[in-house]
């Protein structure tokens, strides 16, 4: 699949405007503030995402710039934000909802599960959901219960939705304009304890690249992949520079779609190293991480030297701050996961 | 906290308690119901009985695996669709709406593939009917009918366009009443004053759970005073009072004035579904106490009475609606199976690799299996 994350097409060059140092937060804005200029049937709607500007600030100022019409606050429940969001889809809208923290996208789930993912089939492909549902996610801020959970696996198994993370800033704007031009309901999750991470921002710059789609390579090695998503991606890269100091070469492949999930990239990178580690921080236990394992396993089953092993949350309830370090998986976890890697032997 | 140049005693928002409620808004007068509209009614009602008891029959005769009849609900259910223009309003139904997508000109055949189990929401095409597909959660498009009336001020820019609003219409019944669905969509139609209409019909049953174990305070239209929504109860099994109280609620809407709550009050005389057993939660003495006259009885004597039609008028529309069943048998005996590709092509606009590789799949492993059958 083409990555035509960072270079827009080849003539369109002068119309690339220069790079801005921008955080997640500030690249998400610049994303949307774009969408809505761009595309006159773009809607932001959510939870204080209006005069407030969204309580992470990414809606800042779009209201006023665009117009409280297309920027609006909805009353506070989320099974109404996703199921007026498919209404104003019918009625030809782009809405980009907002749920403001991982943990409320439960009460939405019968609007999201069963009618959003399901509208364009039940319709035959005549009420097409362009819906793009922006949720803050993961852990890793120190929240209150239900502010720090990791729902890709619930969402990747639904049919009809597509899901998406970004992992900095480039990705979260890249990421964001891509979704919010597919005619299908896009999940973006947000990783929270990123947002102020600042990072190099190329915008599009009136010469829009085409769909995104696809993994990508964020830095690449020689002796085993680690394939992460969201928050996981800047971790892993923490890691690969603390096992090179080791003579150890890894590759940290960035999923960013989990659904769908890139095989091809999964196949080339671990073809390659022919060792692989998943990390994310939700549960163990039907995780995406057994996904991507069992696809790596099917295309790769030949040349892997080891099981494709993985580094995750544990299957608790996200636990409260003090003890998140220990549950979202950690520098030494990762390296844990590495070691038992290279050192597995056939038995 | 006290700040600069306030009384130390001003009750600040807590004089609101004692603030007086806004009146709710008074909806508009229409015309009366016309002869030729009762006729009309007659007409549809009808007809859509003669394809209600035979979707029972076909469920019988192993036609259709199940159906959800709408026996009693005629008038309720011809009443309020005939106070919409499909051509620019919107409507919203569950899966008891076989009238409402009759009196909407929804194909029949299409419409019956839902029960034939051909497509889940039917064969039409909603976009253009601007009749939702079929809905099986109880309460699970009306949020969208919400959104969808929001999206018609949208599109008007805050100017009240000058032949009015585009209406929703969203169909909900006593039982569904109870999700949170419709607590959220009232709320929100109230707060975005969007152009649509709730439309209750209260028909005694959840399956087995009667309407006192269901509504608290025993009235769902009594519910639109908490949200500053005007409402109506009306006589659901008349079919010209449905359509007046349903007019009036969509010109309410079409003038920019916001949401109104219509509550039919009617009867569901027959089983929920053709695998459902009324003899378990009620008696036959009950039914027909509850029952009352049939709607399409009492339209007929008042057509007559009034000399709207007379009787060789109606018989007419009688055996028209017995042919048209008939001829909707045929096309329901002559839909055969999707093509199997479809259920793949039709999960997204845009579709992934992953699934194109499982239809590719399917399509190899159903052929292989179809030449060692032929074998």
């Amino acid at each position: 699949m083409p990555d035509t994350l960072t270079t827009p097409d080849a003539g369109t060059t002068e119309a690339t405007t220069a790079p801005l140092e921008l955080s997640l937060q500030g690249a998400l804005n610049l994303a949307l503030d774009e969408i809505l200029a761009e595309n006159p049937k773009a809607l932001v709607l959510g939870e204080d995402v209006g005069t407030l500007g969204g309580v992470f600030r990414v809606t800042s100022g779009l209201a006023a710039k665009h117009g409280s019409e297309r920027v609006f606050d909805t009353p506070l429940a989320e099974s109404g934000i996703l199921g007026m969001s498919i209404g104003l889809a019918m009625a030809g809208f782009h809405p980009i909802p907002e749920v403001q923290f991982d943990g409320f996208a439960y009460p939405a789930v019968n609007q999201i599960v069963c009618q959003l993912a399901r509208m364009n089939y039940r319709s035959r492909g005549t009420l097409p959901m362009p819906v793009t549902l922006r949720v803050p996610s993961f852990g890793g801020i120190r929240a209150p219960e239900h502010h720090g959970e990791s729902l890709e696996a619930l969402f990747a198994h639904v049919p009809g939705l597509k899901v998406v993370s970004p992992s900095d800033p480039q990705q979260g704007y890249s990421l964001l304009r891509a979704a919010a031009r597919m005619a299908d309901p896009v999940i973006f999750m947000e990783p929270k304890s990123r947002y102020w991470q600042k990072g190099q921002v190329t915008p599009e710059g009136g010469a829009p690249s085409s769909k995104l789609s696809g993994a990508r390579i964020a830095r690449p090695g020689r002796h085993l992949t680690l394939v992460a998503w969201g928050a996981m991606v800047a971790r892993c890269l923490q890691v690969a520079e603390l096992a090179a100091e080791d003579g150890i070469d890894v590759e940290v492949l960035d999923l960013r779609w989990l659904k769908p999930i890139d095989g091809d990239a999964l196949a080339a990178s671990v073809g390659k190293t022919r060792r692989a580690v998943v990390v994310h921080e939700a549960p163990r236990t039907s995780g995406l991480g057994a996904e991507v394992a069992q696809v790596i396993t099917e295309r790769c089953f030949g040349t892997l030297k080891a099981p494709v092993e993985r580094v995750t949350g544990f299957d608790v309830p996200y636990p409260s701050g003090d003890l998140e370090d220990e549950y979202i998986p950690n520098i030494d976890r990762i390296l844990f996961g590495i070691q038992r890697v290279l050192e597995y032997k056939r038995g | 906290m006290q700040t600069s140049g306030q009384s130390t005693t001003a009750p600040g928002r807590g004089a609101l308690a004692n603030a007086p409620r806004e009146p709710l808004p008074q909806l508009p007068v229409v015309d009366p119901v016309t002869p030729g509209e009762l006729v009309e009614l007659y007409r549809l009602m009808t007809a859509v009985r003669h394809l209600d008891r035979a979707a029972i029959s076909w469920q019988r005769q192993g036609i259709i695996p199940a159906y959800a009849p709408e026996l009693g609900q005629e008038a309720a259910q011809v009443g309020s669709a005939l106070a919409v223009d499909t051509r620019r309003d919107f409507v919203f139904p569950t899966y008891r709406e076989l009238g409402v997508a009759r009196a909407c000109g929804v194909d029949m055949v299409e419409y019956m593939a839902t029960h034939k189990a051909t497509w889940h929401g039917g064969l039409w095409d909603p976009a253009a009917a601007h009749v939702a597909p079929i809905q099986a959660v109880v309460a699970g498009s009306v949020l969208h009918a919400v959104g969808w009336a929001h999206g018609q001020t949208l599109e008007a820019r805050g100017e009240l366009p000058e032949d009015g609003y585009n209406v929703a219409i969203t169909y909900l019944g006593d039982g569904a009443s109870s999700q949170g669905d419709v607590h959220e969509a009232m709320n929100f139609a109230a707060v975005f004053k969007a152009p649509v209409v709730f439309f209750v019909q209260n028909n005694g049953w959840a399956i087995s759970v009667p309407t006192e174990k269901q509504v608290a305070g025993g009235s769902v239209s009594a519910r639109g005073a908490g949200y500053g929504i005007p409402a109506l109860k009306v006589d659901g099994n008349d079919p010209a009072a449905v359509l007046t109280a349903t007019r009036r609620a969509v010109a309410h809407a079409r003038a920019g004035h916001g949401p109104v709550l219509v509550e039919a009050m009617t009867y569901r005389r027959g089983p929920h579904a053709t695998s459902d057993d009324p003899g378990r939660y009620r008696t036959l003495e009950e039914e027909r106490a509850d029952a009352g006259a049939d709607p399409i009885g009492r339209l007929r004597e008042r057509i007559l009475a009034e000399g709207a039609a007379d009787t060789a008028a109606l018989d007419a529309a009688e055996a028209a609606a017995a042919a048209e069943a008939e001829q909707v048998r045929e096309g329901v005996l002559a839909l055969g199976p999707r093509p199997g590709a479809e259920m793949f092509d039709l999960v997204f606009q845009e579709t992934t690799d992953e699934l194109e590789r499982q239809k590719a799949n399917w399509q190899e492993e159903t052929e292989s299996r179809k030449e060692s059958e032929d074998a």
